[in-house]
């Protein structure tokens, strides 16, 4: 008995342990990010914002910022309808090719980014799409679909298929009944959706590098930042990165939770006056 | 290619009498999008490494002279044996590494506890790989975080960069918690009974993991270090800023070749051979990871 109970605490504390080795840069990084020595040593230099000042101050990482926000939001408003038009047609449609069609959506980002981001590099250029904000926005949306899809499917699954139905013999169109029945039941799942493709752009580097030209991303501000010199500057930018991002995965999880008191409020009635 | 049958077995009698378009409206735009930016550029990335380049412009052309010139190339082939190397250490030693750290989750933690740490597992995904990866650079060089701690018990300092540990630790980074997630996933999976029918018939513990969890969990273990191989295989971030580019992957080759020469159709023969390594690679591990299970009941 004793010996179990001690190996439960000796694999309690390797995971906490491994818990550790995974949050370390990220502590590193926010605890560095406040260093005022250039070159970061141990112990540290003393309490500094200079890099924060520094790295707000620079015109290119303003700039990257300016551009990442314009990719984030508009890849993933793009992402996240064609990711919902999927997971509805993989919800109710039966068809001739449908897993090829389902692998078509989830299959970009098991191929290495870097790849990916020669692949289109080399194929925007000759179609005259490369080099700018949109050449980026393209790429990422098909980075992103399969992450928006997959949430709004989950969400789909969990819908009553009477639902719909009972709409249409209601005599609601298709249309109607997508915009007064499936939408609001799917919404959480959507704006969760919205806010994990944003933040899935947000941290994209590999592709943002080949693709844009001088229209330099936050990531790839950072990237270049690393590649030529030794700066402090990057711990600062990555622990605003990282606030950002948080923000916006806590958002999403906080969509998905929130739903089932409002849900239920919502479609209670709407399922009774189906049903009857 | 979208015939409509609905899944529901109500009877929507108005639903036939809309539009076809409703259903082509929701079924289109995503082929249609990842065929166009998608699909076709990595068929036309196989096109371009047929093509050549003459005077630092890229023309078509079809040309075996990239092929030929790369795959016969010594350092193309070391870099390549170099790169499965690596991958395959690192699938190895992620896998290692998070075995206890999933069966514990699977099987010490309360179900709360399971959903806390599996949910901040998920977190340092959307944190800046290229932060987490120059953190480590503070943590691991000569006069960083770890050599300075033990600085004060006279240890080292230790050379804990530009070599093969730091690149592994980069890696790591990036693999080890969807491996922990992955082998979590299936571990939760093992039916409780058969551990119990273990018990009864006095298995050991050690003896129950090694012969009852870990073949009932096979498949979900060999498909996180698949993920693991390919994540590492591709990653361009570890090498480069944690190896300090020296020896070089295919990532770096292949950004060598894009950035610091208009090398474009040898980058995409890089990219090519690397595509294929993977597909064979996941193709194996999945008929390794099916084929034995079924030969085994």
């Amino acid at each position: 008995m004793m010996s179990g109970r001690l190996v439960t605490l000796a694999l309690r504390t390797y995971l906490a342990l491994a818990l550790l080795l995974v949050f370390a840069p990220i502590i590193t990084s926010f605890i560095y990010s406040f260093d005022a020595d250039k070159y970061a040593a141990f112990p540290w230099g003393g309490f500094s914002t200079r890099w924060y000042g520094e790295a707000l101050a620079d015109p290119d990482v303003a700039k990257g910022f300016h551009n990442t926000i314009i990719v984030a939001v508009t890849s993933a408003l793009i992402a996240t309808a064609i990711g919902f038009a999927t997971a509805y047609t993989d919800y109710r449609y039966r068809f001739f090719g449908k897993n090829a069609y389902l692998a078509l959506a989830l299959l970009p980002p098991t191929i290495p980014a870097i790849i990916l981001g020669l692949a289109m590099l080399v194929f925007l250029s000759r179609v005259g799409l490369s080099g700018a904000l949109h050449s980026i926005i393209i790429c990422h949306v098909v980075y992103s679909i399969p992450f928006a899809m997959a949430l709004i499917r989950l969400r789909l699954g969990q819908m009553d298929r009477d639902l719909e139905a009972a709409a249409w013999n209601l005599g609601a169109s298709e249309w109607h009944a997508l915009r007064e029945v499936v939408l609001p039941f799917t919404l959480p799942a959507i704006l969760a959706a919205l806010f994990l493709a944003m933040a899935v752009s947000f941290d994209e580097y590999a592709i943002a590098w080949f693709v844009s030209g001088f229209s330099e991303t936050l990531p790839v501000r950072i990237l270049m930042l690393l590649q030529r010199e030794v700066s402090p500057k990057v711990n600062a930018i990555g622990s605003l990165v990282f606030i950002v991002s948080m923000t916006l995965v806590l958002v999403a999880q906080v969509m998905l939770v929130m739903r089932a008191p409002s849900q239920a409020a919502a479609n209670g009635p709407r399922q009774g006056a189906g049903r009857g | 290619m979208v015939g409509t049958i609905p899944t529901t077995s109500a009877t929507g009698g108005r639903r036939s009498r809309g539009p076809r378009g409703f259903a082509l409206a929701f079924a289109l735009p995503m082929p249609v999008w990842q065929t166009l930016f998608f699909v076709a550029a990595l068929l036309f990335l196989i096109v371009m490494t047929f093509w050549s380049v003459r005077n630092f412009r890229v023309e078509p052309d079809f040309t075996m002279a990239n092929w030929v010139k790369m795959l016969s190339a010594g350092y193309f082939q070391d870099t390549y044996f170099r790169t499965v190397w690596y991958a395959a250490l690192a699938a190895l030693v992620a896998s290692l590494i998070a075995f206890p750290c999933a069966y514990g989750m699977a099987f010490k933690l309360s179900p709360s506890f399971q959903r806390i740490v599996a949910s901040s597992l998920i977190l340092p995904y959307f944190t800046s790989y290229l932060v987490r990866a120059y953190s480590w650079k503070i943590l691991l060089t000569e006069n960083g975080v770890i050599n300075g701690v033990l600085g004060y018990v006279n240890l080292g300092p230790f050379a804990m960069t530009s070599n093969l540990f730091a690149v592994l630790v980069g890696y790591m980074t990036l693999i080890l918690p969807i491996v922990i997630l992955l082998q979590y996933f299936s571990l939760a999976h093992v039916d409780r009974r058969l551990i119990e029918a273990a018990h009864n018939l006095r298995c050991g513990a050690l003896r129950t993991v090694i012969q009852v969890v870990i073949p009932s969990a096979r498949t979900g273990l060999i498909l996180a270090a698949t993920f693991a191989f390919i994540l590492s295989f591709g990653d361009f971030v570890s090498p480069s800023f944690l190896g300090n580019n020296k020896p070089p992957t295919l990532s770096i080759l292949m950004v060598d070749a894009v950035k610091s020469g208009s090398q474009w159709p040898r980058a995409a023969v890089v990219a090519i051979t690397m595509v294929a390594t993977l597909l064979l690679v996941a193709f194996l591990a999945m008929a390794f990871a099916y084929g034995r299970k079924a030969e085994s009941r």
